[in-house]
Formats: structure tokens, sequence, C-alpha cells
């Protein structure tokens, strides 16, 4: 779960991290006010859960308040890589010399989680561990003891810090890794930590996301969600607990366990069509679990076909047969030919209940993909 | 032979009271498995799937000669009932449950590290060997007893292949599914070198898919340290970066790591084959043998 950099930051607020005077805005009058107490320049960014907003025109800086209101006016409202920018954070601009990066993760090849610094901040780390990952310390934090203050001053120290200023970054780095540990966090990082002029550090962005497999332990995290969702598809399929991911091909994929589901979008792709979606119906479904899966491939407009494609563990294919014989007898034409395939456990049970006059049957994975890929071109052409 | 379980294999089935782990328990007795206890803490003395119930693991392997466990814990208390097993030197514990926080692993992982036990998972669908054993929630009648080994991160995958493998007469000496979790207990390669050591085991099949980097690794140590032949299969070919696919391990990150294509090329330069459908890598099996 992804916080929003105004969550984070006031978490870190509140943990003693210094980060820059700043007030939230849902509209060009709010925020104007906001430049008003604050002063200027003040930085105008777009509270959306994506990535590299400078680049993509999310946050612009404002030197007077005519720049104010236009920037507050362009970001407002902004389509920002599928997200729609509903707020905007108001903060003071900050007189830097050097901005560096700080952040806490977790190694998973390592199981453990590491520290990481550089001078290099400011920019996409991903980018610089590609290119120059000589440029990051990195410490590991045995998370049987957890962390000894000595690893974030060394860490701090082994980036190379300016001696002035790096036992306050050390210190800012050790509370991120409580935050990290109190809160469950999956990643917690400071993109830029600027250094001033008058060598203070301030925290100017913040990320901070939550494992959300732990929600059930930090209620006041899970307040924090707020859904964004890249369309109503993704919206739906959350109401419905699916494991989904929306793309752009027309092939409508239902399937269970997500290595199964994701090698039938491969076989799609490998048969020469488009996989419109990952949609993971999960273990052990029941029948209306079913007709809500297919309820959401037909309301994909961009579908023009479907392949269900079941193998049973723990998901039994006679349920999964009535699930799709209840969902597809409630329409007079069904909205997209359905190519379904069970196997596993009662897969036989299954077969025999299926109503074949309202879907496609097929024996076999490859078969059943390569006559879904087929009737999508049929639509098509 | 067979790796990691076997018809001497005793098992307790820890959560064998709540309604997945009786019905599990049922289906591994009805396998033909050795279930020989449940444990679940304040049940002790009663039974279920028609063994005893114990209070504690402990009790469990001193009453009946337990030597392994399977764990059907909500993900709340899952890491805790792990670390009751590993606390226990079973010989081995699988850890079914999906959803455990990640930090927990990290805990656990670090436990492992000073322990004897294996750990198979967790968020896996377990362990089998054909006709002798089968720990977890695998379904049996489709696998068959042979000489191939297989070794997987997905359930359902694990299913699909073996069922080409099956359908064609090539049976399993053992198939294990690692789990689909950034942190897990056994990885590909330790799977990887009990099938080289296993003199029955005449191939392997190594199913991964996107996310993290234990495939590429698992390519590694297969073209420095394997005889017995590989073949590969990667899931997630098709997915964007960014994502998470189901799995909370299937994502590949924003720099490009984790993708299906380094991994199959890790794959190819160690000499794998990966087939581009799972009825392709049963060619290349077949073409093993």
């Amino acid at each position: 779960m992804k916080l929003h950099e105004y969550q984070a930051k006031s978490i870190f607020a509140d943990a003693g991290i210094p980060v820059p005077d700043s007030r939230l805005a849902t509209s060009v009058e709010e925020a104007l006010d906001a430049v008003d107490e604050i002063g200027y320049p003040a930085a105008i960014k777009a509270q959306v859960h994506v990535g590299g907003r400078g680049k993509a025109g999310g946050i612009k800086i404002a030197t007077d308040r005519d720049e104010a209101e236009q920037y507050a006016e362009e970001i407002l409202g902004m389509d920002l890589k599928g997200y729609t920018v509903e707020t905007v954070l108001v903060e003071a601009g900050v007189d830097f010399v050097d901005e560096l990066y700080v952040g806490v993760t977790m190694d998973r090849g390592e199981g453990e989680p590491v520290l990481m610094v550089s001078t290099e901040g400011g920019v996409d780390i991903e980018e610089v561990a590609a290119e120059t990952p000589d440029a990051i310390a990195r410490e590991h934090v045995d998370p049987a003891f957890g962390l000894h203050p000595y690893q974030a001053r060394k860490v701090v120290y082994e980036a190379g810090v300016d001696a002035d200023v790096a036992l306050d970054v050390a210190s800012i780095l050790s509370t991120l890794y409580d935050l990290y540990e109190d809160s469950d966090a999956s990643e917690i990082e400071v993109n830029p930590v600027m250094v001033t002029s008058d060598r203070d550090v301030v925290a100017a962005d913040a990320v901070m996301n939550v494992d959300e497999d732990a929600l059930f332990r930090q209620p006041d995290l899970a307040e924090m969600a707020e859904e964004s969702y890249e369309d109503d598809l993704e919206r739906k399929a959350g109401e419905y607990g699916f494991d989904y991911v929306r793309l752009s091909g027309n092939v409508g994929i239902i399937g269970n366990g997500a290595g199964l589901v994701m090698t039938t979008l491969d076989l799609v792709d490998y048969y020469g069509g488009s996989p419109a979606n990952f949609l993971d119906i999960g273990g052990g479904a029941k029948a209306d679990r079913v007709a809500n899966a297919l309820d959401m491939v037909f309301s994909d407009e961009n579908v023009d076909a479907v392949v269900f494609n079941i193998f049973g563990g723990i998901t039994r294919g006679d349920e999964v047969a009535k699930g799709i014989n209840e969902a597809l007898e409630q329409f007079d034409e069904i909205p997209k030919q359905v190519v379904v395939r069970l196997a596993g456990t009662n897969a036989a049970e299954g077969m025999e209940i299926l109503n074949t006059d309202l879907v496609e049957v097929e024996e076999t994975l490859e078969d059943a993909v390569q006559r879904a890929v087929k009737n999508a071109e049929e639509v098509t052409q | 032979m067979s790796i990691f379980v076997d018809d001497d294999t005793r098992v307790v089935v820890q959560g064998i009271t709540g309604g997945e782990g009786k019905f599990h328990a049922e289906q591994m007795i009805e396998y033909g498995t050795n279930v020989v206890a449940g444990a679940v803490p304040g049940k002790g003395g009663q039974e279920a799937a028609g063994v005893p119930v114990y209070d504690t693991v402990d009790e469990a392997v001193e009453a009946e000669d337990a030597d392994a466990s399977v764990i059907f814990v909500p993900p709340a208390f899952a890491a805790d009932a792990i670390f009751e097993a590993l606390d226990t030197d079973l010989d081995l514990a699988v850890a079914i449950t999906e959803g455990i926080p990640t930090q927990d692993m990290a805990k656990v992982n670090r436990r492992l590290s000073e322990t004897d036990t294996r750990l198979l998972g967790p968020n896996c669908p377990g362990i089998i060997t054909p006709g002798e054993a089968k720990l977890g929630i695998l379904p049996g009648n489709i696998f068959a007893d042979g000489n191939v080994g297989l070794v997987s991160r997905s359930g359902t995958l694990t299913y699909q292949v073996v069922d080409n493998l099956t359908e064609r007469g090539i049976g399993q000496t053992t198939a294990i599914g690692i789990g689909g979790d950034p942190i897990i207990g056994t990885s590909f390669i330790d799977a990887l070198e009990a099938f080289e050591a296993d003199t029955e085991t005449d191939a392997v099949v190594m199913c991964g898919e996107i996310g993290g980097e234990d495939e590429e690794e698992a390519a590694a140590f297969i073209g420095e340290h394997m005889d017995t032949p590989v073949a590969g299969f990667i899931a997630g070919r098709t997915a964007p970066p960014g994502k998470r696919m189901g799995h909370a391990g299937a994502i590949v990150s924003g720099s490009g790591t984790g993708t299906a294509e380094s991994k199959i090329d890790a794959l190819n330069d160690a000499g794998v084959p990966v087939g581009d459908t799972p009825e392709e890598v049963a060619d290349h099996v077949e073409s093993f043998l």
C-alpha cells in the first residue's frame, strides 16, 4: 500500500524528521491561501501514487503569486500517468546546496532489511543503482537485533556525506529504520534529503509503502489507504477481491493461481493474440466468484473474446462450471464468446455440468488459448 | 528414491482443526501420507481427521515421533507457528499460508539460518513424492511415480506442467512448490542440489516467474554444478513493469530487473532449454530421457 507524500511527511514529522512547512490544497483558491502563508519560492506538488512526478509536470516551483495560480491551475485536475490529480501539497521551497538519498527496503535476496545512502540524490535512484551501483552505500540489518545506531553512521560516512551534516543524516536514517519496523513498511525513502546553505538537513520528499499483508496490525495506516485505481475496472476488481491487472489487448483472461494465469497471458501473446488483463480468481473459488470474474471481463470494452482456464487443486471444476452456467444463463445473448478449459479436481464433473450451448470447450491449455485468440480475431475483422 | 519426503515421513499438521487444515489433512491421509498428529493450541486431547491433536508441536513430536509439519495457520499467527516448528527441530516444515507479513518472514529466515530444519514456503502448494507422501494441497491424482524432478514457484503452474508430463507417461520422483513470496525457506538452488544428488532423478523441470533474481542464481548453479539435464519455463513474459502479478514476489521492478527475458537468457546461457509453452517443456524433458 502506497502512502501519499503528504501522509508520509506527516508521519516523518511526528517522528522528528525535519520537513519543509507545507499545506494541503484541493482547489486553486486553497493553494493560493497556502502560498500566502508560506511565502516564496513555493513548490506545488501533485499528490498521486506515481513515480517521476517532476518529469511528468506534476511538480512546479512558483516564485510569485501569478506563477502559483498558473501552476495550481495546471496541476489540479491534470492527468498524471492515468491518475487525476485531486490534491496538491504546497510546500516552502528549500534553498539547497546538496541533495542526498536515504532509504530502507527489504533485500529479498538476503532476506534482510538494507539501509541505502547516496550523495547522488534528487534523481531516480533505480537509475543510479543500474548505472553507478558504487554510488550507493548499503548496510544490512540483522532482523533479530534491529538497527544498531553505529550502522546508520557507518553507511552515511561510507557514502561520502559531508562530515558536518553526517550525524544529522544518520539520525534521519535511524528514525526511518524505526518507522520501517514499527509501520511494517516495505519501502521507505527520502529522495532528496536537502542540505541547505546553512548546513541544515530537510526531508524534501517522502516515499513510504506499507506491506499490505501487515495492515491487520497497522490500523492507523490502513485508514490512510486511499483507493486510487487507474480505472473503474481496477476499482471493481478491488471490490470483488481479485488480483487484477489491466493490459491493452483484446483477449480477456480468467484463471486460478498467479503462475498459471501469467502463463495464459504469455500463451495468448505467443499464439499471436494480445492479452486484455490478468485476473486470478484465487484458490477454492465458488460459483459467485466465477460469476464476478466473468462480469469483470465482460465490462471491459476492449475485450473481444475470453479464455477461462482452471487447473483445480483446491478449486473444484464442478463449482466453476456451475458459476459459469449461472452467469451466462442470465444473458439473452452472450456478450463475448467464452472458451473454457477445466482440468484437475472434479474437472470431469464440471465438464458434465457445463452448458456447452453457451461456451466453447477445449481440453488443453494450448488449444483453449488458440481458440480464444482466433475468436478475438474474428470479432475485429 | 525421492527428495525431502517419502513413505517414512511422519507428519504433524499445525492448524488441523481449521477448515482447510482438516480438509487437507484428510486428503493427505487418503493419499497415503503418514499423518500422525495435529497441533492446535487449546485443542489438545481432541481428535481431528482421525488423528490425535496436541496443544503444542513439541507434545505431538514427543508422543507420535513426528519429523515433519504442514502449517495451515492464518497469516497473523503463521510466523509464530513456523517458529514453533523450527524450535522443535523437525526435519521439514511446509508453510502453506499465504499473506504472512514480510518482516515476520525476515525474522523466520534469520532463525532458519541457525537450525537444521528445512522450511518449504510459505505461500506454497507443498511437496509430493508420488505414491509415497503428499504434504500440502497438491491434487494427488495428476502425479505419477517416475524419474523427473520438478521445482516451481507456483502451484497451479506446477499442476499444468505435471499434467503435460503425466499425460505422456513421464512420472515424477518428487515435485516441489517453493512458494511465490519474496522471502522463502527453500530456494530453487536447494531443490536443484537435492535433485542432482538423487540417483533416481534423471531430469529436472524448473518453473520460474518474473520478480527477484532467484532464477538467474539458479541458472548459474545449474551451469556450474549439475550434470542432470534441466528444462525450464518462465511465466510472466507479458507482465508490465511495476505491477504485482498476483504473487507478492511477482513484480518486474521499474529499473528492469526481474524480467522474464533476463531469466530466460540466464537459463539458456546455462544450457537449459526454456519452453515457450508447457507442452514444449514436456518435449524437452522427453528428449532428455
